[in-house]
């Protein structure tokens, strides 16, 4: 059966529990002398990168070379991509290469659905981040942060989120991570809400399973977890908001917000940060801040998506829509 | 095409407009007879018993590619495809490269019509220069050509500017032409790529807000009304919409509207699959929409329908949604989707069938010989469809030389069997001729 990770809305709540479990039981790994299980030795890894994302890129790779995979980087810029090659051909030319696996990062919405569904390859596809839609290893990782550092033995092992309150805020609008994340945290019990200006909030929001409020000040005070979205520069200048500082004061994380937060309630961001917009430095390097350890966990979390998608456990991961779709 | 202009043929039993079986005897150009009992007296004899006798269907809005992208398709093919899908007379829309905007172009297209044979082409002019809004095409000089353009349109854009759209509007009076306006707010809809609303929201696609159309509509009907002038939009697609034009049609306004087949049918909930073949402009809408554009069709507030027939070659759908073309094929199925859509749902008799898809096409675009009534003396400008068949959509059958149709494998109601331009079968029994 052809399996795929396309949406985190394909994962029911079992399959992400499993995974969270299996990304615990392989990050130990991390903390031995020789990191490195033979569980992939030879199936093929490629990672697609139509886009630019250095850290995102590594993770993959990082994650499939610890489970001896062979790893093929596959960049849109200074390859035929550029020369005007369609993802057809690509694709084509990936799994004539005989890849077992296809982890792609596209700037269309929908690109890894399409390579999917389409009969182009037969391999694993999993995004790794497309368009504004979604980046379900990104919410895989959130949660699993989320679960080390909310449960009372540290781990959270076989537990999901239930009756955890999330805040999410910023540019939801343009942001696949609030996406996925708003799919797999309320998959796990969590209680999400989402804070934005209202620009930036998509319209249609009211499907999702989600809260929404245009008031950060009325929401951290009862959270456990705060994640805040990257801000580019650039909506400024399409009138998503009047200036930088306006949206900083109204929106951004600072050591006063942070102070009303309950104490054990953490600071997330996805990476990379704009220091000053959505974040001050003071709340991006105090230790209630896990951005750095968000890192370190996608790579546990990536290992577990990429062994149960072409070794492990059948019921892993769903089927992707490819099956729904007629 | 090779029967002399002076063969006959008699459609036995035929139903004219559904109604009771006649027998319809066509002569030459023209129709001869109708009634009950006609004598073959060598005309050939065609069994029509139980089919439906409509005239040859005119549609306001065809792409026909030609010239600059006859890699998708050709008057040639595209008044094949027309034929077959029981059409007698086609707008060819100006998106054209070079664009029609200047009496050369429109006349080419219009001459490569007269050479196909398959059925009537009337180009229509660009607004403006290039498509882009800025400076009005040469007009009267596309009018005065022996193309007759009596309808323009940027189609594809938007005739943003208030101050050209009420100029166009206005010089256009002095030879009864009309606007077709394609109405797109472009800043509202910059990297627009589906309907704005839950299904854009989840799958993370640039939204093409209702209002977007709607604002520009409201604001043409308003300009239309304060020069006097006629305006037609195309492709209307929203409940919102169609609120606006039945206002202006209520004040007495000279305002026409049509509606495209897959904006009957077809809604956003598709675009989940990021299948590109549901990627068109404007966008496929809601359920909602969709009913209350069945209901506009039904009272007559839209016009008609039109296909907005867009073929793309196959790479340009066969790829990712942000990098796919816009635009469906849609004169092969159009019967075929206004049978499922209004006539077996009993929102429309054949008759009105009739007024939408020919007589009031035809008087929005002022052609003379199409659209007429199905009596002694009128051209024989007519379609005969096997309204009882039920197929599967099989786009490799298509005569369009583009396969992009939103309908493939999907059983759709109705057959056109013949088609007659001028009293010559460009279809016999649901072929070519």
């Amino acid at each position: 059966m052809k399996r795929h990770l396309i949406s985190a809305a394909d994962l029911s709540r079992d399959d992400a529990v499993l995974i969270l479990d299996t990304a615990e039981e392989l990050a130990r790994l991390a903390d031995r002398p020789i990191k490195k299980l033979p569980t992939l030795r030879g199936r093929t890894v490629v990672n697609l990168f139509f886009e630019d994302s250095t850290r995102t890129r590594i993770s993959f790779e990082a994650a499939a070379k610890r489970l001896s995979a062979d790893v093929i980087n596959f960049s849109a810029k200074g390859s035929s991509v550029s020369k005007g090659e369609s993802l057809k051909d690509t694709a084509l030319t990936l799994e004539a290469m005989g890849a077992d696996a296809v982890v792609i990062r596209h700037h269309a919405s929908g690109a890894p659905h399409r390579l999917a569904t389409s009969g182009w390859i037969n391999g694993a596809v999993v995004n790794a981040g497309d368009g504004t839609h979604e980046h379900p290893t990104q919410a895989l990782l959130d949660a699993f942060t989320i679960r080390r550092h909310l449960s009372p033995d540290g781990s959270g092992a076989g537990q999901d989120l239930a009756g955890r309150r999330i805040t999410i805020v910023g540019d939801v609008l343009h942001s696949r991570v609030a996406r996925s994340n708003v799919h797999l945290l309320s998959t796990l019990g969590a209680e999400v809400t989402l804070v934005a200006p209202p620009t930036l909030v998509p319209f249609g929001v009211e499907s999702w399973p989600c809260e929404v409020s245009y008031d950060l000040d009325a929401v951290v005070g009862k959270t456990d977890a705060v994640m805040m979205l990257r801000v580019q520069r650039e909506r400024m200048n399409a009138a998503f908001f009047p200036t930088e500082r306006e949206y900083a004061r109204r929106y951004g994380l600072d050591g006063d917000r942070m102070a009303r937060m309950p104490e054990h309630a953490i600071v997330m961001h996805p990476g990379p940060m704009n220091r000053g917009m959505e974040i001050t430095a003071e709340v991006a390097d105090s230790d209630r801040c896990t951005a750095v350890e968000q890192v370190a966990n996608g790579v546990s979390t990536r290992m577990a998506v990429l062994y149960l998608l072409l070794g492990g456990n059948e019921s892993a991961v769903a089927a992707a829509r490819t099956e729904e779709s007629k | 095409m090779t029967m002399s202009d002076t063969h006959k043929t008699l459609l036995r039993g035929a139903k004219p407009l559904g109604g009771e079986p006649r027998d319809v005897l066509i002569e030459g150009e023209r129709i001869a007879a109708v009634g009950t009992g006609l004598d073959a007296d060598g005309a050939t004899v065609i069994d029509a018993a139980g089919q439906i006798l409509l005239p040859g269907l005119v549609d306001l809005h065809t792409h026909l590619r030609e010239p600059g992208r006859e890699d998708s398709e050709t008057v040639l093919t595209g008044t094949r495809a027309a034929a077959v899908g029981g059409f007698t007379a086609v707008h060819a829309m100006a998106n054209t490269f070079p664009v029609a905007d200047t009496a050369g172009v429109v006349e080419q297209v219009w001459r490569l019509g007269k050479e196909s044979g398959y059925c009537d082409v009337q180009p229509i002019g660009a607004v403006t220069v290039g498509l882009e809004g800025k400076k009005l095409a040469e007009l009267g000089a596309m009018h005065d050509s022996a193309a007759g353009v009596r309808v323009f349109s940027d189609d594809g854009k938007c005739v943003d500017d208030a101050v050209i759209m009420r100029r166009a509007l206005e010089y256009v009076k002095a030879f009864d032409g009309v606007i077709a306006q394609h109405a797109q707010e472009p800043r509202l809809t910059e990297g627009a790529q589906m309907n704005e609303g839950v299904v854009s929201a989840e799958l993370g696609l640039g939204g093409w807000p209702a209002v977007a159309e709607e604002s520009i509509i409201a604001r043409d009907v308003l300009l239309a009304a304060h020069v006097g002038s006629r305006v037609h939009i195309c492709h209307l697609s929203t409940a919102g919409s169609v609120e606006i034009v039945r206002w202006a049609k209520s004040k007495g306004w000279n305002v026409t509207a049509e509606v495209t087949p897959h904006h009957l049918l077809l809604t956003d909930e598709l675009v989940r699959s990021y299948d590109p073949v549901y990627k068109v402009n404007p966008p496929l809408r809601t359920e909602a929409d969709v009913m209350a554009l069945r209901e506009a069709l039904a009272d007559g507030t839209i016009d008609c329908v039109a296909t907005d027939h867009a073929p793309h070659p196959h790479e340009d759908k066969d790829c990712e949604w942000g990098a796919a073309a816009m635009g469906m094929v849609g004169l092969e199925t159009a019967l075929s989707v206004v049978q499922h859509t209004m006539v077996d749902t009993g929102l429309l008799d054949w008759t009105g069938v009739a007024d939408r898809m020919s007589v009031r096409p035809s008087a929005i675009g002022r052609l003379t010989g199409h659209g007429r009534p199905i009596t002694a003396g009128e051209p024989a400008n007519l379609t005969l469809l096997d309204s009882a068949y039920r197929g599967v959509v099989n786009p490799a059958g298509f005569a369009s030389r583009s396969r992009n149709t939103p309908y493939e494998g999907r059983e759709l109601p109705g057959r056109v069997t013949y088609t007659f331009l001028r009293g010559r079968a460009t279809v016999v029994d649901g072929k070519l001729a």
